[in-house]
């Protein structure tokens, strides 16, 4: 009989406790089997966020440091900077890369430190239990925003990834989405791309990746992948906003 | 130790110290009174194949300190006061997770952005862990350059051998003055303990993990109970302190760091003017030296005074020591004041003289 599908060897063979539907167990996979076809599972660390992923560390059978909230590129900054030859990626949700952790992403792009963060927006704080997060979209009820995210009141979404494809460190960096079986398949290619420009030395790389929090949305599975679809990529087009093909990132 | 004598600033010499220590990575952020200490990290680092970078911010900055602490590496980390209070999560987290760094603290006067003069006003934020939770750091308090570069070269074994922060805790003073230092040898990175709990990528062993989250109540009851049964060997293991004219003393001053300076200058005058007093000075604030102060009053000295560059700290401590024995008393200058020898002499002799009509 012939095999086709197998679980990759970056994950522990445990099931993953997020919700069905959740964007980030499809996403652990990807990440995963990225690893494991780069052959860098003995070389990679990992740094999960306070968030819904801080539990990744469960699943990733490769070495896992854990940040506090919004910290992830510092600590991957140190990891990086001791152990300069292995694969230091961090995973981070919204709230953690774009709101409490906005600096330290930012200096850390801009010092073009060889690390990935992976940023997962799903428009929320999903850990707290829905609140806003910079990403929330306009309009969007959160649990505080219950009338809806205003501008005037809330600010505007915030397209944090176009940002940091803006800052001279940054090597790569775009935007993909978990909506379909097509988008999943491409963001699998675009975190192998990020993956290599760090193992490169080009710089930093970010993948900000769309992902349906069905509970929080409160919405069933399939409404949550079409709201992915519907509202969160017009706000977040999809896209690589910077790739830096070899050679140096100066001017 | 090497032959030569050499005149050097306390920054610089902390930072040599850690160098010939092993620590090859420091990170962190401008601050008076010891931007010399980066400044010279920056100079002296790549010259030895060390990384110094400049952080965007303190909480960077610990935090990069725990990402090299997790990849296993000696690395160290230095501010003052107001960066120091920013670095408080990051601890508590270094905490959590058993790592081992080296911080240095050139207190100010504070609270708040305060002055930059020497003050020892961070005594209960370095003491009673100043961030969240049931942690402990050592904290090592010098009082001389020459100190200053033994205790930083210890500081770093001690991390690695207990697995935790160890705080130098210093001023302005002690960063600031020049004296004569003699620097311990350089260590060769491949004689440093080996440890078997960094993250360097899972490589012929099982994937590890760190972390401080444990969502299971009663494991986190057993995490804080490892973390205590360690501490109580800290605390049995690691008291340092210096005693001086002690004999024959009718009242005992307890100070530390630039304090104790001051005081031993004082105790020599009073001295000299037939005042019997002394010194004890605790080197180590965490774990402080309670049983040995203790011992003191059980010798026969009855009378106290803590004298402390803030409004009255360390004298908790002592009072943990001392019980409701003896008679304490405290001589506290809060605000950067420092007073100079032959002032804090009078007071002594002030102080002995009221004891002896009372
Ligand atoms: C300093 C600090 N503040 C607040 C929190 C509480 N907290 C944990 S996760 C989180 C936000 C999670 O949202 P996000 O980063 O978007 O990730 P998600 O859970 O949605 O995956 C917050 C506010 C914390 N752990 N630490
Ligand atoms: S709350 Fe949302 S983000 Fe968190 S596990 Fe559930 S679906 Fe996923």
């Amino acid at each position: 009989m012939k095999k086709v599908f197998s679980r990759t060897k970056a994950l522990k063979p445990v099931p993953f406790h997020y919700c069905p539907g959740c964007g980030h167990s499809i996403l652990h996979r990807l990440v995963a089997e990225v690893i494991e076809e780069m052959d860098l599972i003995d070389r990679a660390i990992g740094v999960p966020p306070a968030g819904c992923a801080v539990l990744a560390y469960n699943y990733f059978d490769v070495d896992m440091g854990e940040a506090p909230h919004g910290r992830g590129a510092a600590v991957a900054t140190g990891i990086k900077r001791v152990l300069p030859d292995r694969l230091v990626f961090t995973y981070q949700g919204d709230g953690d890369i774009a709101a409490i952790g906005t600096a330290e992403t930012i200096h850390a792009a801009n010092r073009g430190e060889k690390i990935t963060a992976i940023f997962v927006n799903n428009a929320v704080y999903g850990m707290t239990g829905g609140q806003m997060a910079p990403t929330s979209i306009l309009g969007q009820v959160t649990t505080t925003t219950p009338r809806g995210r205003d501008s005037s009141r809330e600010g505007f979404p915030i397209n944090f990834t176009e940002v940091l494809a803006r800052i001279k460190g940054t090597a790569y960096a775009a935007r993909t989405s978990l909506h379909d079986p097509a988008h999943v398949l491409k963001t699998k290619r675009i975190l192998r791309k990020a993956f290599e420009a760090q193992m490169g030395g080009l710089g930093f790389s970010v993948v900000e990746v769309l992902s349906p929090c069905p509970t929080n949305w409160k919405m069933s599975p399939p409404r949550a992948f079409e709201w992915v679809k519907e509202e969160m990529v017009k706000h977040y087009p999809l896209g690589v906003f910077k790739e830096i093909e070899g050679g140096s990132l100066a001017d | 130790m090497s032959e030569e004598l050499e005149l050097m600033r306390g920054t610089y010499a902390i930072g040599e110290a850690a160098i010939r220590a092993g620590c090859r990575y420091y990170f962190g952020y401008p601050i008076t009174p010891q931007n010399e200490l980066p400044e010279y990290m920056s100079r002296r680092l790549p010259e030895v194949g060390g990384t110094f970078l400049q952080s965007e911010s303190e909480l960077a900055a610990i935090n990069m300190v725990l990402g090299a602490s997790m990849a296993g590496a000696r690395v160290m980390t230095s501010s003052s006061s107001p960066g120091i209070s920013l670095m408080q999560e990051g601890l508590s987290f270094m905490a959590g997770q058993e790592l081992s760094a080296v911080v240095v603290n050139m207190m100010r006067g504070g609270p708040g952005l305060g002055n930059i003069a020497p003050s020892q006003s961070d005594y209960f934020q370095a003491t009673r862990g100043g961030g969240h939770g049931d942690y402990r750091q050592i904290v090592l308090a010098p009082s001389s350059v020459q100190e200053a570069v033994d205790l930083t070269y210890r500081a770093f074994d001690l991390a690695d051998k207990y697995r935790m922060v160890v705080l130098i805790l210093g001023d302005g003073m002690v960063a600031q003055m020049m004296e004569p230092v003699r620097f311990p040898p350089m260590r060769p990175l491949e004689d440093l303990p080996s440890k078997n709990w960094t993250l360097t990528g899972a490589k012929g062993r099982p994937s590890r993990i760190l972390r401080s989250l444990i969502l299971d109540v009663n494991d986190m009851e057993e995490h804080n109970w490892k973390l205590v049964r360690k501490y109580q060997q800290v605390e049995r293991e690691c008291p340092l302190w210096e005693e001086f004219m002690l004999e024959d003393a009718e009242m005992v001053v307890v100070a530390f760091g630039t304090a104790a300076r001051i005081a031993k200058g004082a105790v020599k005058r009073a001295r000299k003017e037939g005042v019997k007093v002394g010194l004890f000075r605790p080197i180590t604030l965490w774990p402080f030296p309670f049983q040995a102060l203790r011992g003191l009053y059980q010798r026969g000295v009855d009378t106290f005074v803590v004298f402390e560059l803030n409004a009255g700290q360390m004298i908790e401590d002592v009072k943990i020591a001392l019980g409701n024995g003896p008679q304490l008393l405290s001589y506290a200058r809060p605000g950067g004041v420092v007073p100079n020898p032959q002032e804090l002499a009078r007071v002594f002799s002030r102080l002995v003289l009221s004891r002896r009509t009372s």
